[in-house]
């Protein structure tokens, strides 16, 4: 085959695992400070998704220019979650907040398989066929413009936990809980922000994803698994890392589908993954947990 | 008499910081030895060399003559070393008999064998009555009796005591000092204990360590090690009497 | 044997138990060809989940991805009747034994690599999803477009290749989930029952007192994932029809673990009381949507997350454990013979 068709591929699943690795980049921002594993993560995209999906085939709104009041909606799920479910029980065992996100993870899927139906729902935009070249390379413009959102989205996340006080107070419950609580930061409220914060990530990548692939409810459940890939493959509580292992995914992916058969590229996937955790478990950029 | 725990130039440390440095000693067969020292000596991590929850960095430990430095807990167990937690770890949601039950499995063929040595040692350790009690319901005290009941039951040959007569009423600290005195004088039981509570070191050991500052700063017979400088300038420990 | 078996338990529990199975052996007399295939079902998932208890109930491993094992001993039971026409009885020591490796390993790679907690639930699922994809890609078991048995006419009930009516895989299903009731109770009390639980309640205490930890989680591992996959092995003798997309997606895996979570984790009842008033609850919220008239595909999962839900927030050890001591056959009551409450 020739080199073009190799880096197209790649291309595309570049952009592509830019999206999967802000969807993992909500993830670790929720694992990393509020030590919970999101069991429920794919299906809040999936939400946001279909959210999309209803936006786009009542008012024909632009999936893309959606972003923010769809964010903003994740934004609030993601809050009362913490806020009402998981806070109270913040101290359980570890199992117990897992199955806590599993069971909303359930209501979710098959809530929306009752409101949604089976068939798969998808958003043609008046660009879904256009592409660019560049050179050799012929980028769709739909993947062009989800990457470059997911860019876009990740770069204020970074500069937001940099520089504003919110965000290095998060940083501070993250590093040390109890030390945060001894210097006055209300850390529940916090929580939920982080949280909040996590779903809206995952918000605007279900604006982006509906994109590139139609939604059906058991959507979620694979993307929330792909999340984990991602976040363990890049590296636990790293914002670098997710975005890095998404890249990597999304390329292995499109290469894995090429070469071998498309529907069995999340083989590699699961392959990658238990690499990852038997010989490194902290991932590429991740901090080694003690 | 023969050594039955020789421990030779153990060090061991901790992100740069040094628990232990080339410690030696010898725990004589059927003697009691007592450890003691300041707080952050290195006594317990002493001891986690020896049972093998921590690896030494080097050094050799010895039982009967065989080397089981580098061996998992689990092995060090079944080659005859029992021991207790500074921090009792009962299994919470069993009952006192099961917990017991649980350590006398090492030493028998059978569950039921097991079930009557438990009963047997919980009667020493003065639990009879809350057999069938949940551990986590039991007071700190007799959590700590739980946990020297379920080490005995293992029929360990060496058994390491950590800190298990804090918090004991005089009393009760005085049983525990008949029970181990017994146990060693008509079981042969060799006993390495830590302990701050002077009162049960002083009646039971028939030698002492003193470890400040991961090294042993003196080794021998009671009587010299209480008058020697060297321990005396260290803090000793509460004088119970 | 039998009073190997039962010393220690209360004669209440004796009794309840006996009364309870002369139920279950007379209702295929009483009840309706619909309400068999529904106990059927009930006694299919009090049987996984027991297997799935004692993996985590006992040995504490949390595995999101025990489909695997189902999807495998139905596979090789399957494939081998299909292709070579050897019996279920036969197959299932072959559907046994590849499971039991599959586990092994699954379980060798996490215990030595030191892979706990959440991170093992994903890595379970991970195979899990390796196989569903895997599976989808091999032609010889069918593929993607499934495996087919053989159906023969339900006259006649065969048990050697277990074609026949309902009534015979009810009382099937029936020996093995009291089967696996009582084999988990001898495990309980034995040896490596004990150790389980000390290994569950305190790993590094459990160490000091001579137990090796990971042998004695491989043999939770392997014992779980075998008797998994005979369950596997009746799915597929009764269904006739396996896909890999659904036998081993994680939905099923979520599904099965739900009664030994609501019913109680670690406990012996504990799967089968969950499978029970899970099924009778769904079966009840069917009936009433029926006659509403509202037809909603899904909600009986969306009940089931909100029993989760529920049993999570606020019945932490499961609905068990309060129910069996209201009902007065808590551990308190015990032998005086033997010295030991019933666990």
């Amino acid at each position: 085959m020739p080199a073009e068709i190799y880096l197209n591929v790649a291309v595309s699943g570049l952009l592509t695992g830019l999206v999967y690795g802000l969807m993992a980049l909500g993830l670790s921002v929720i694992f990393g400070v509020v030590r919970i594993v999101n069991f429920a993560h794919g299906e809040m995209m999936t939400i946001a998704m279909y959210l999309a999906v209803a936006l786009f085939s009542a008012y024909r709104l632009d999936p893309l220019a959606m972003l923010v009041p769809i964010a903003a909606v994740l934004f609030a799920l993601g809050y009362v979650m913490q806020r009402g479910l998981i806070n109270p029980f913040i101290n359980r065992p570890e199992h117990s907040q897992f199955m806590l996100l599993v069971a909303a993870a359930l209501i979710m899927v098959n809530a929306l398989l009752i409101a949604f139906g089976p068939d798969a729902r998808g958003v043609q935009t008046s660009y879904a066929f256009a592409s660019y070249a560049l050179g050799p390379l012929i980028v769709d413009a739909t993947k062009a413009y989800a990457g470059l959102a997911a860019v876009t989205v990740a770069a204020g996340l970074f500069a937001f936990f940099r520089y504003t006080l919110i965000g290095k107070a998060i940083r501070a419950c993250a590093d040390n809980y109890a030390g945060a609580l001894v210097v006055g930061l209300d850390v529940k409220r916090l929580y939920a922000l982080t949280f909040a914060i996590g779903s809206a990530c995952v918000g605007a990548c279900g604006s982006m994803m509906v994109l590139l692939v139609d939604v059906t409810p058991p959507l979620g459940p694979t993307y929330t698994l792909l999340a984990f890939v991602i976040v363990i493959t890049g590296g636990l509580g790293s914002m670098a890392g997710a975005l890095l292992g998404g890249v990597l995914i999304g390329v292995t992916e499109a290469l894995g589908g090429l070469l071998f058969t498309p529907s069995a590229k999340s083989m590699f996937t699961f392959a990658i993954l238990v690499v990852v955790l038997l010989f490194r478990p902290q991932g590429l950029l991740g901090k080694r947990l003690t | 008499m023969t050594a039955l725990l020789e421990v030779a130039h153990i060090s061991k440390s901790f992100s740069g910081l040094k628990a232990l440095e080339n410690v030696s000693f010898v725990v004589p067969e059927g003697s009691i030895i007592g450890l003691i020292g300041p707080n952050g000596a290195g006594k317990t991590t002493c001891f986690n060399v020896i049972a093998g929850v921590t690896q030494a960095d080097a050094g050799e430990v010895r039982l009967a003559g065989q080397r089981i430095d580098g061996w998992r807990p689990d092995q060090v167990c079944r080659a005859g070393i029992g021991r207790t937690f500074q921090l009792v770890k009962p299994f919470a949601g069993l009952s006192v008999m099961e917990n017991v039950v649980v350590g006398a499995l090492n030493a028998c063929a059978s569950v039921r064998a097991a079930k009557v040595r438990a009963g047997d040692i919980i009667e020493q350790l003065g639990l009879a009555e809350k057999r069938r009690d949940v551990a986590a319901s039991l007071t700190l005290p007799e959590r700590k009796r739980l946990e020297v009941a379920r080490a005995l039951a293992t029929g360990p040959r060496l058994l390491m005591l950590d800190e298990v007569m804090a918090g004991l009423r005089p009393t009760e600290t005085d049983h525990m000092v008949a029970l181990f005195r017994a146990l060693n004088a008509n079981m042969g039981l060799t006993i390495l204990l830590i302990e701050h509570v002077m009162r049960a070191v002083m009646a039971l050991s028939s030698g002492l360590i003193v470890l400040n500052h991961g090294q042993v700063i003196a080794a021998g017979p009671p009587a010299e090690v209480t008058r020697d400088p060297a321990v005396l300038e260290c803090y000793l420990g509460e004088e119970a009497l | 044997m039998i009073l190997l078996l039962t010393d220690g338990v209360p004669r209440r529990v004796l009794k309840l138990l006996a009364g309870l199975s002369l139920v279950l052996l007379a209702a295929p007399l009483a009840a309706s060809d619909y309400l068999i295939t529904v106990l059927i079902l009930v006694l299919y998932f009090a049987y996984v989940g027991q297997a799935w208890n004692l993996m985590m109930g006992f040995a504490g491993q949390l595995s999101l991805g025990h489909a695997l094992y189902v999807g495998l001993g139905a596979y090789a039971a399957a494939a081998l009747y299909v292709h070579f026409g050897v019996g279920p009885w036969l197959g299932l020591w072959v559907a046994m034994a590849s499971s039991a490796a599959v586990g092994a390993t699954i379980g060798f790679l996490a215990f030595r690599f030191g892979v706990g907690g959440v991170y093992f639930a994903i890595l379970t699922i991970a195979f899990a999803e390796f196989a569903r994809i895997g599976f989808d890609h091999w032609g010889w078991l069918g593929g993607s477009a499934g495996l087919f048995l053989p159906v023969a006419n339900y006259a006649r009930n065969d048990i050697l290749t277990l074609r026949g009516s309902p009534t015979m895989f009810y009382y099937v299903m029936l020996t093995m989930t009291a089967a696996a009731f009582v084999l988990c109770h001898a495990l309980l009390r034995s040896r490596i029952g004990y150790y389980w639980l000390a290994i569950r309640e305190s790993p590094d205490a459990a160490q000091a007192l001579g137990i090796d930890i990971f042998r004695c989680k491989m043999v939770a591992v392997i014992i779980s994932a075998a008797m998994t996959s005979l369950g596997g092995v009746l799915f597929a003798f009764y269904y006739n029809n396996l896909f890999p997309e659904q036998i081993f997606h994680i939905s099923r895996s979520i599904e099965l673990i739900l009664g030994p979570i609501i019913g109680g984790i670690g406990t012996l009842a504990g799967p089968i009381v969950g499978a029970f008033l899970l099924s009778t609850l769904a079966e009840g919220l069917s009936e009433i949507m029926r006659w509403v008239g509202i037809d909603l595909p899904g909600i009986k999962q969306v009940f089931y997350g909100f029993c989760l839900l529920g049993v999570v927030l606020f019945l932490p050890d499961g609905v068990w454990p309060p129910l069996g001591r209201w009902l007065g056959l808590g551990r308190e009551e015990g032998d005086r013979e033997s010295g030991e409450g019933e666990r």
